[in-house]
């Protein structure tokens, strides 16, 4: 059995996931986990699309 | 004195326990990810762990990711299995299953190979916030 991601997908799961963790191990109280955990997500997943605007605006 | 001696005992016995599980929760969470967090009876951030991990993980195996075994080449073949060693159980199944030992051929490959570090990676992390909590540090 294999899994065939695409790239936004890919970038998707693995900011959701590393999120998680992030939130979980680098935070005390559940807010701030929950707070902290969207914050990876948000610039994970942004800096992800910036970075492959940015690639889009260089290549042309 | 029998009341000092029972004053005593109690106050060495949470610090006997709290010096165990200081060694015993990182071993564990090493072994099953979010486990160190489980036996400290944090539930639902064990869970989290569990799941995160174990899923990122798994899902660098089935995109056809590489996992490296010790070796002493290239720098980044040895980074690389540092990482992978991070994941603890699943990377020793992994090998016991001789899975993960394809080319890195195409992209999604790439991907899940970076995947299955990663996690091992944040399986570290997640030991040493069991460290902490065991050690009091953290609730």
């Amino acid at each position: 059995m294999t899994v065939q991601l695409t790239h936004f997908s890919a970038a998707f799961v693995f900011a959701l996931f590393a999120s998680i963790v992030f939130g979980i191990t680098h935070r005390e109280t559940t807010r701030e986990m929950v707070r902290y955990g969207l914050k990876c997500f948000a610039m994970f997943l942004g800096g992800a699309l910036a970075a492959g605007w940015a690639m889009w605006l260089v290549r042309r | 004195m029998a009341n000092s001696t029972t004053a005593k005992t109690k106050a060495v016995e949470p610090a006997q326990s709290a010096s165990m599980m200081a060694v015993i929760a990182p071993a564990v969470g090493w072994l099953i990810p979010g486990a160190g967090h489980l036996i400290q009876r944090r539930w639902i951030r064990g869970l989290l762990l569990l799941i995160s991990i174990g899923t990122l993980f798994l899902l660098g195996l089935l995109m056809q990711g590489h996992i490296y075994k010790a070796n002493g080449g290239d720098i980044l073949d040895i980074l690389g299995f540092i990482g992978d060693l991070g994941a603890g159980g699943m990377y020793i199944a992994t090998l016991a299953m001789n899975a993960g030992q394809g080319a890195i051929a195409f992209a999604i490959a790439d991907y899940g190979t970076k995947f299955m570090i990663v996690a091992g990676l944040l399986n570290f992390i997640a030991v040493a916030d069991a460290y902490h909590i065991a050690i009091g540090k953290k609730q």
